[in-house]
């Protein structure tokens, strides 16, 4: 199961890498995704990996029991990547449509631009 | 418990919301409620200051769980500076931002100006990682929406990249949490440095990892070379008011390195030892050796004084990355005088750019030349540290606490001779924004095409105001130079503060004051 969960990681992370490099928009929102998901799954192993066992303390029994903390943790990130990448293909997407053009870097003809300009 | 501890906090949390939701549409209102609430923050933060300053580390527990289990926030004398250092620079930028009609060019501009300045000040005031990660959040998403405020589509795709790079930043930033809490097994600061310093020897491989990861997370905050090339292009393309807010924000990642490093993964932890000086200190002497160049190649005023801001981080990283109290007590000295001084460059900048537009060159004389250049000039000599302005005073600590570290030579001549080229660059602009513009050899005729979008924007409708925040600000500098001694007993007093981790990991996990 540890190899399983770590190639997973690690697996999401490089594709997710790969495809930021990519340099336009779609390709590196979906990256970003990716590398969110991988992050969700690395934060939940954290607490260390236990099948079967409830996230709460038994005081009446010593049974096996997952930490909670990450949980909790992953739960908070999961919301705010989640937040985060509505933000970004909302900046994305009005960004594309006002210059009807999706690559993420910029040209030198966008510096020489005067960045001061409004719209 | 002392409440004013989250106050910072709780203001900006619950004002912004309100502009929001029940000042939606009166900017009239909104402007004023929003200024209130800064003088508000800077009243708070004041008492919180001369709290800490008497040297007890206050901690304020959130819900009452006392300290490895909840969530703490933490009043030392190092917080409490820095936010008072945020609300002293929020109150001139926005009433520069409200004199020059900046926060009329888009929506909410307060709002989220509001957010900003909690999650700046939740960063500053936190004792919990996890939380630091949360606020670093709150202050970003803030940061997204000013950052495009007033849309173009340059701005925008400045923005996609802005936040590209941040969603990266942050996601490295659970990493390195991830990997720190599977060591250690806490989230608490205090509580990690305990943990950290017992560790065992065979699991600090992975500690390693977790430091230089959160290590890499300050730096992209921080804009060290090689992760600074965010910054010349979100903060050019940023209207420039809160580019000259965002200025506090690189200073958040210097003060978790600080936090951080100071507290738990200093130079006498094994498991990290030598982490910051072997590849902290040559980052940031790179930066300043790039920033300075940068001053000097820029054809824009406002990537120029984006550079600047990189040099300023440059040297502040390199008094940082000495760590030895006396370089500290320089470092914090250091980040308020820059602060202060890119601030104001930047709002300079924005006059400058509201007149005759932002490129380098000779063009026709602005109106009111006499005052903005005059103001370009005080900035130009806090930021190059000329004396008389406490830049100088901030360098001369830089290079004194530098004597006697093992590179002094190779400091002591980045320094100068980075400090000789931003004089020579800002000159360089100075010369060819102001002077040339009315010598009749050019011709004084502006440049119709692409520029007129840009001169025509409107008018702005309060200069008098525009300038009197200008000036508070430069007042902040002159402020600070005139009281170096008191500000710098202060900031000696912060160090040694910061190089007793002991009293900060007993005050948080004592339990009851």
């Amino acid at each position: 199961m540890e190899a399983l969960v770590a190639s997973a990681v690690g697996v999401m992370t490089a594709a997710g890498i790969f495809l930021i490099l990519r340099r336009r928009t779609f390709p590196v929102i979906l990256g970003l995704s990716l590398i969110t998901y991988a992050v969700n799954v690395f934060l939940f192993a954290t607490g260390r990996l236990a099948l079967d066992a409830p996230a709460v303390l038994n005081k009446y029994e010593e049974v096996p029991y997952t930490d909670p903390l990450p949980q909790a943790l992953v739960l908070t990130a999961i919301v705010i990547s989640f937040g985060m990448t509505a933000v970004v293909v909302m900046v994305a997407l009005s960004a594309y449509l006002s210059s009807k053009d999706d690559h993420i870097d910029m040209t030198a003809q966008d510096s020489v631009d005067a960045p001061g300009e409004d719209a | 418990m002392n409440h004013w501890i989250v106050a910072p906090i709780v203001l900006p949390a619950i004002l912004a919301p309100f502009i929001i939701m029940v000042l939606r549409y009166h900017l009239d209102l909104q402007r004023i409620f929003s200024v209130a609430g800064v003088v508000a923050l800077l009243g708070i933060a004041l008492t919180i200051t001369a709290q800490a300053a008497g040297g007890d580390i206050q901690v304020y527990e959130l819900g009452n769980w006392p300290a490895p289990f909840g969530i703490v926030m933490v009043l030392d004398r190092l917080s409490a500076m820095m936010v008072l250092l945020t609300a002293l620079i929020a109150l001139p930028i926005v009433l520069y931002a409200i004199a020059s009609g900046w926060d009329d060019r888009g929506k909410h501009f307060h709002a989220l100006f509001h957010f900003q300045l909690m999650g700046v000040c939740g960063a500053f005031l936190t004792g919990d990682a996890f939380n630091l990660f949360v606020f670093f959040e709150v202050l970003l998403i803030a940061s997204y929406g000013l950052m495009t405020h007033g849309g173009g589509s340059v701005r925008l795709k400045a923005g996609v990249q802005y936040v590209v790079y941040n969603l990266i930043g942050s996601t490295l930033f659970l990493f390195a949490l991830g990997v720190l809490y599977g060591v250690t097994g806490t989230l608490n600061m205090a509580d990690m440095a305990v943990r950290v310093a017992e560790l065992p020897a065979e699991d600090t491989a992975l500690l390693r990892v977790g430091a230089v990861l959160l290590l890499l997370v300050f730096c992209i905050k921080a804009a060290v070379l090689p992760l600074h090339f965010w910054l010349p292009a979100s903060y050019a393309n940023a209207p420039l008011p809160v580019a000259a807010l965002f200025a506090i924000m690189t200073k958040v990642g210097a003060y978790s390195i600080v936090r951080m490093y100071t507290l738990g993964f200093g130079p006498e932890v094994e498991a990290t030892q030598g982490l910051v000086g072997t590849w902290l200190q040559p980052a940031a002497l790179l930066t300043l050796a790039v920033g300075a160049i940068g001053i000097l190649g820029a054809q824009h005023i406002a990537r120029m004084v984006a550079f600047c801001a990189i040099t300023s981080m440059g040297t502040l990283l390199i008094a940082i990355s000495l760590f030895t109290e006396t370089a500290t007590a320089a470092a914090l000295y250091y980040i308020f005088h820059s602060t202060l001084a890119t601030a104001l460059l930047f709002l300079v900048a924005d006059l400058v750019m509201e007149r005759q537009g932002g490129a380098i060159e000779p063009k026709a004389p602005m109106p009111q030349s006499g005052l903005v250049s005059a103001l370009f000039f005080v900035g130009a000599i806090a930021l190059a540290g000329m004396p008389p302005l406490s830049g100088f005073i901030g360098k001369l600590l830089v290079l004194d606490a530098a004597r006697d570290a093992p590179d002094a030579g190779t400091i002591w001549a980045v320094i100068l001779i980075g400090s000789f080229i931003t004089i020579v660059g800002l000159a360089r602009a100075g010369t060819m924004i102001f002077w040339k513009s009315h010598d009749a050899q050019y011709n004084p005729v502006p440049k119709v095409e692409g520029e007129e979008a840009l001169v025509a924007g409107p008018p702005e409708p309060n200069p008098g105001l525009a300038f009197t925040a200008v000036f508070g600000a430069v007042l902040g500098l002159v402020m600070l130079t005139l009281f170096a001694g008191p500000a710098l007993n202060y900031a000696g007093k912060t160090a040694e503060q910061l190089f007793t981790p002991e009293d900060y990991i007993s005050a948080v996990l004592g339990g009851e004051e």
